[in-house]
């Protein structure tokens, strides 16, 4: 490892961050825009073309405001949350591989913050951090709202992180069906790969329909994708799961105590979450970057783009399948959220894996005890 | 070198939240202490390329355990007034004498014992297909009655905890809020 190395990874990571940033700047706008559409408002229309700018102003709006402390903060935690909350975010979209490698100064260079081979356990140990930023602003504003915020914050998120670890694990067990693949993989990067070209050779006469279907996971877990997304929404406290913020009930939930740039990481963490979710659910269920690149037909710097244009597309299609789920749907009561998520999201995402599993051993094994 | 720097940092670390742990008066910060002293951990693990125990430590002690110790220690409050009288005669100079035996007992036993610090090789032997292949094979090829038996043995206890929660009291017992 000599210093092209180190600047390609820092180069890598720097990128990561500054997508992630202007990406979220204009996902906020977008929501705005889409529900407003929905409710037949106009949006924000102001600040540059149809208002595009809105979100920038209203980011340095927050960062000039006055940051108050109220006087029965617990000081260490009232300080630490937000970076709880805005670390594991950035570190979560590390994990999506955004397009193939590219050959640099002569270097296999990944498009991807970084190729873990535990990709998708580091994704859950980080959304288990985030948990922390949640409960730790409740509890370190000292007052009431906040407190029950956190504490519901808690509850959602243990319950939820069950359902959609098991929908994940049903992902990775079937990626070892993938031709030549010995074992399922955790890596992201893998998965992607091994979702690349169509379904084909398993019924005969159908297979000129099959081939048409490209390998995505979506297609044979489909139980699992409706599983990962309603966990998904759960998780990073949207409607019609944000009881932890629930406005009406809790003021602001979690960072009603907050003010300033420290509200403002919060926002930023929930927002980039989102499309880390999103992005995921994308990589592991619809094939992730891969797509027609027309390598050949196209000028070659359009063909290097495709992929991370593929992923995008795919990934904002959930993007606004999540806010469309906002305007549309009421919140959830308490009870409800938990019987979902225990009574309904666990039993279900288990039996689906169990069928699953007993699929792919029957698959690559054949019927136990018999010939 | 980097090794170097980064365990001594992490080590630092660790310690630094296992004493926090002990002396904070807070129960939540104890909570944070133990969570920064498992993160560091954690990255102890993966300097020694050993990802997946890495990950495993941050899923389950850290997001899962300390969660549910957080999530106590809120709802029983944090504000009520702990009952800091000691139960045990002698418990303070019982706990230095021990300790100090088992420090001179340790600091016997690595100067004196028939032990020699192995520095690690130059060269790590990375494992070709990573961490969590090989462990995976091992578990479920050559331990695979161990796996079984543990898996036995939490599907008992949690049926037990569901017995318990469900069994009713009579209603002679007052009970516990």
């Amino acid at each position: 490892m000599d210093w092209v190395d180190l600047l390609l990874v820092a180069a890598r990571v720097v990128g990561v961050f500054g997508l992630l940033v202007v990406l979220t700047i204009v996902n906020i706008w977008l929501e705005r825009k889409v529900v407003a559409d929905m409710q037949n408002r106009v949006g924000p229309a102001r600040a540059g073309p149809w208002g595009i700018l809105q979100t920038l102003a209203d980011g340095l709006k927050l960062f000039f405001k006055e940051q108050v402390t109220p006087r029965k903060v617990d000081l260490g935690a009232y300080l630490l949350a937000p970076f709880l909350a805005v670390v594991p975010a950035f570190l979560i979209f590390m994990m999506v591989p955004l397009g193939p490698g590219l050959e640099i100064a002569g270097r296999q260079v990944p498009l991807q913050g970084a190729d873990l081979n535990i990709g998708i356990l580091f994704i859950l140990a980080m959304s288990s951090m985030a948990v922390y930023a949640v409960v730790l602003a409740g509890w370190s504003s000292g007052s009431k709202y906040p407190l029950l915020g956190g504490v519901r914050a808690t509850a959602q998120a243990i319950s939820y992180e069950a359902a959609m670890g098991l929908a994940m694990v049903a992902v990775v067990m079937f990626s070892a069906t993938a031709p030549g693949a010995e074992s399922g993989t955790l890596s992201l990067a893998e998965i992607v790969e091994r979702q690349s070209g169509t379904w084909s050779g398993t019924v005969a006469f159908l297979d000129p329909v099959v081939s048409l279907i490209p390998r995505w996971y979506v297609f044979p877990q489909v139980v699992a994708f409706v599983i990962f997304f309603l966990a998904a929404v759960a998780e990073t406290n949207r409607a019609p799961f944000d009881l932890v913020e629930a406005e009406q009930e809790l003021v602001g939930g979690f960072h009603t105590e907050y003010s300033g740039i420290r509200f403002a990481m919060f926002f930023l963490a929930e927002y980039i979450n989102i499309l880390s979710m999103c992005a995921i659910a994308a990589t592991l269920f619809f094939g992730g970057w891969n797509g027609p690149t027309w390598e050949g037909v196209v000028p070659a710097w359009v063909s290097a783009i495709l992929p991370v244009v593929w992923l995008m597309l795919k990934s904002y299609v959930l993007v606004v399948a999540f806010f469309w789920i906002r305007a549309t749907l009421p919140r959830l009561r308490y009870d409800q959220l938990m019987t979902l998520g225990w009574k309904r999201l666990i039993p279900a995402s288990m039996l689906w894996l169990v069928i699953s599993t007993v699929v792919i051993g029957f698959r690559q094994f054949g019927l136990p005890f018999i010939g | 070198m980097v090794e170097l720097v980064i365990f001594i940092l992490m080590g630092a670390g660790t310690l630094a939240g296992a004493v926090t742990v002990v002396l904070a008066r807070n129960p939540v910060r104890s909570a944070l202490g133990l969570l920064g002293a498992l993160v560091s951990l954690a990255v102890i693990y993966v300097v020694n390329l050993a990802h997946l125990v890495a990950a495993v430590q941050v899923v389950v002690y850290a997001g899962a355990v300390l969660t549910l110790f957080l999530f106590v220690i809120m709802f029983i409050g944090v504000d009520r007034s702990e009952d800091t009288s000691e139960t045990i005669p002698f418990q303070r100079k019982l706990v230095a004498g021990l300790a100090t035996a088992v420090a001179l007992g340790a600091a016997t036993l690595v100067s004196r014992g028939r032990f020699s610090w192995t520095p690690a090789s130059g060269e790590v032997a990375e494992i070709p297909n990573g961490t969590v292949q090989a462990l995976g094979g091992e578990l479920f090829t050559t331990w695979v009655l161990g796996v079984e038996v543990t898996a036995l043995l939490l599907t008992i206890a949690a049926v037990g905890a569901i017995a318990l929660a469900f069994h009713r009291r009579s209603p002679e017992t007052p009970t516990e809020d």
